[in-house]
């Protein structure tokens, strides 16, 4: 029993806390600790001395070795230091668990060394709004775990079974907050193969530019949360504020921020504003040059690269296996991008590169997206120049609406325009798959028609939900604190997971 | 696709065709009718060969399965499908993608009201766990060998399936744990 309290004592006496030390001196004050508990151990010769004090410090700040053993793991003197860390308490809290010193009440404190599930989320600000991660940890170090999801559902597949083809736009773009003209678009495809529908050249530019657009906001906004999570508040001001341009421009020109109801079946529901080209052309120059700040800021950052570096690694074959899209499976190595593999819109006119990644860590979808950004404002710079002229919808009086003027003048476009938004239109039976590149991934629309002016069944393809499979392959293995890292570089929008 | 078609509203080419597939010159597709409409290749395996048909198709380049869901064709029976297949209540729809043709080749599977049971692919395709556990929890639709059949968006407790044609929409009240129950 003595031999037991002796060190406890010992220890406690270079534990500033339990000295009735403040707070601010615990740094060096554990240090010191430090140096003293390992002159304890083995006398320490002047000579080598310096070259001791040299491992020691490697060692202590080496992440190995600052990580928290299994009890049955570690040696006696760490138990101590540990404990004595339990001892650094508010002075009230600190006798109850002192109290353990004759025995084994205080080692309750430190587990009983088997694994441990702890629940991460739904309310936590890294988890990007109500996701869920249970982790099984051993350790710090992460065995399983289990993403839960549903909290956001409200039945929007349901719901779009209710809806004719001309209001289904505003329910699924609600799906994927942070890119609702993908949404949109993916939506608008699907009911336009299923109609056979041709566009004019204009209206597919058109979406080409939005879609473009909508990619970049969305990606500084990962780059902002990604920062947040990663302790980099700066980044999170800094990408909050680009997006904040882009949405300005899409608030002109589709009258909303978010949730526009823009692109629709038939082509898009609004010309774009007089002077779009000067706009667009400072959104994109000034994105371009503050992309080398993030560089400044988080590329060549010691302290962010050591944190995702190496961490979340998941190969080419696995991404494939686990149906991960997007920056997850090109950050892996895959070059697969349907802009790019299977061309929809006008993007086989256009002259882009796919970004791929080397090792598939965290790093490298952090890089994935950030040079997307680059390669999305080659896309709008060759829009801009390239903008055909003509009509932004499809002539087709039976799918979009007539022009207001005509209205007034027409009789027959009255008819149009009065069957079109109480009855809407009625695609033939059967169905498609629609499939786009969303920022996320591969965004699909499976739209199946009996004929009537409703869809029979709608099912959405959310590379988010599918994306989420992934995760307990990335976080295996990895540190807690990682963990955050890697589910902010899978950038999960919730909304689109639960639909 | 748009470049494919030129009438603006054209008639379902539904229960057509036959020539072209590309998934037929892949693997053994006898007993399988194939089914083009808007350019998609679209398969009818019976639920029998549905494992194996995937394995194959898995086996020549179709390494990926992007999607999968199902249909609940209750009140729409009388759909167009290939000659001498009798649809059922349940499909369920499965899209596999090949890299390297640049092609997706959708499955339909067939399943009957009475027995709603499907095999599992995740053993093929582990990325499946997901959208299957949702098929399961919105349409009912079991997939045997699963390793984890339970809900998935709706919570545990909840009765029923909803994206069913025969769920009710709309009743009241909703269900919650702590509601008065069903009056």
């Amino acid at each position: 029993m003595n031999d037991e309290t002796e060190p406890v004592s010992a220890a406690a006496s270079w534990i500033p806390g339990s000295t009735g030390e403040r707070a601010h001196d615990r740094g060096a004050g554990a240090g010191e600790g430090a140096v003293a508990v390992h002159d304890d151990g083995e006398a320490v010769d002047g000579d080598d001395g310096g070259v001791e004090l040299e491992k020691l410090f490697e060692a202590e700040t080496s992440e190995g070795d600052q990580e928290l053993h299994l009890v049955g793991e570690t040696d006696e003197m760490e138990l101590l230091i540990e404990r004595g860390a339990v001892l650094r308490l508010p002075e009230d809290a600190a006798p109850a668990v002192d109290s353990g010193a004759d025995g084994g009440a205080a080692d309750a404190h430190f587990g009983d060394g088997e694994t441990m599930i702890i629940n991460l989320g739904p309310q936590h600000p890294s988890t990007h709004g109500v996701l869920r991660v249970m982790l099984e940890l051993q350790g710090e170090t992460v065995l399983r775990s289990k993403p839960v999801v549903g909290y956001l559902h409200t039945g929007m597949e349901k719901t779009a079974e209710e809806l004719t083809y001309v209001q289904g736009a505003t329910n699924v773009t609600r799906m994927d907050y942070l890119s609702p003209l993908n949404n949109e678009l993916a939506w608008s495809l699907a009911v336009e193969k299923l109609l056979g529908v041709e566009l004019p050249p204009r209206a597919t530019w058109i979406r080409m530019l939005m879609s473009e657009l909508n990619r970049i906001s969305s990606h500084v906004m990962w780059a902002a949360t990604n920062g947040m999570d990663l302790a980099s508040t700066t980044m999170m001001i800094f990408g909050f504020r680009e997006r904040e341009m882009v949405l300005s421009f899409f608030e002109k020109t589709t009258g909303l921020r978010m949730n526009h109801n823009y692109i629709r079946p038939g082509g898009v529901a609004a010309d774009l504003p007089d002077g779009w080209e000067d706009d667009v052309s400072v959104i994109v120059d000034t994105i371009a040059g503050r992309l080398d700040e993030y560089d400044e800021l988080l590329t060549g950052q010691p302290i962010f690269r050591e944190r995702t570096e190496g961490i979340g690694v998941i190969g080419p074959d696995l991404a494939l296996a686990m149906s991960a899209t997007g920056p997850i499976l090109r950050a892996a190595g895959v070059a697969w991008d349907l802009r790019k593999s299977m061309p929809y819109l006008a993007y086989e006119e256009v002259d882009f590169d796919v970004i791929v990644g080397t090792v598939g860590d965290t790093f490298d979808r952090y890089a994935v997206r950030l040079n997307e950004v680059r390669e999305s404002i080659r896309i709008v710079r060759q829009v801009v120049e390239r903008m055909p002229s003509g009509d932004y919808k499809a002539q087709d009086k039976k799918v979009t609406p007539p022009p207001r003027a005509r209205i007034d003048e027409s009789m027959e476009a009255l008819i149009h325009h009065f069957k079109l938004y109480t009855r809407g239109f009625e695609p033939p039976e059967g169905e498609v798959y629609a499939s786009i590149e969303s920022p996320r991934g591969e965004l699909g629309c499976y739209i199946v028609s009996n004929g009537s002016n409703k869809p029979y069944r709608m099912h959405w393809r959310g590379p988010s939900f599918v994306n989420l499979q992934s995760v307990p392959a990335l976080l295996r293995g990895s540190l807690l604190a990682d963990a955050i890292a890697i589910l902010s570089s899978v950038d999960p929008v919730l909304g689109e997971v639960d639909r | 696709m748009v470049e494919e078609s030129t009438a603006s509203v054209q008639p379902a080419a539904a229960g057509e065709t036959a020539s072209g597939s590309v998934a037929a010159e892949l693997v053994d597709l006898a007993g399988v009718p194939v089914m083009f409409f808007r350019g998609d290749e679209i398969l009818f395996p019976p639920r029998e060969r549905y494992l194996a048909v995937v394995a194959a198709l898995k086996g020549a380049g179709f390494v990926m399965c992007s999607d999968l869901c199902a249909v609940d064709y209750l009140t729409h029976m009388a759909r167009p499908l290939p000659e001498g297949l009798t649809g059922e209540r349940f499909e369920i729809v499965v899209n596999l993608l090949s890299h390297s043709r640049r092609r997706y080749v959708r499955l339909r599977v067939q399943v009957p009201a009475g027995d709603a049971v499907v095999p599992t692919l995740f053993y093929l395709y582990p990325g499946t766990e997901n959208m299957e556990r949702e098929v399961y929890d919105l349409f009912g639709v079991v997939f045997s060998d699963h390793p984890d059949m339970t809900r998935i968006l709706m919570p545990q407790d909840w009765e029923g399936h909803p994206l069913r044609k025969d769920y009710g929409v709309g009743r009241v009240p909703v269900q919650f744990k702590e509601s008065p129950g069903p009056r």
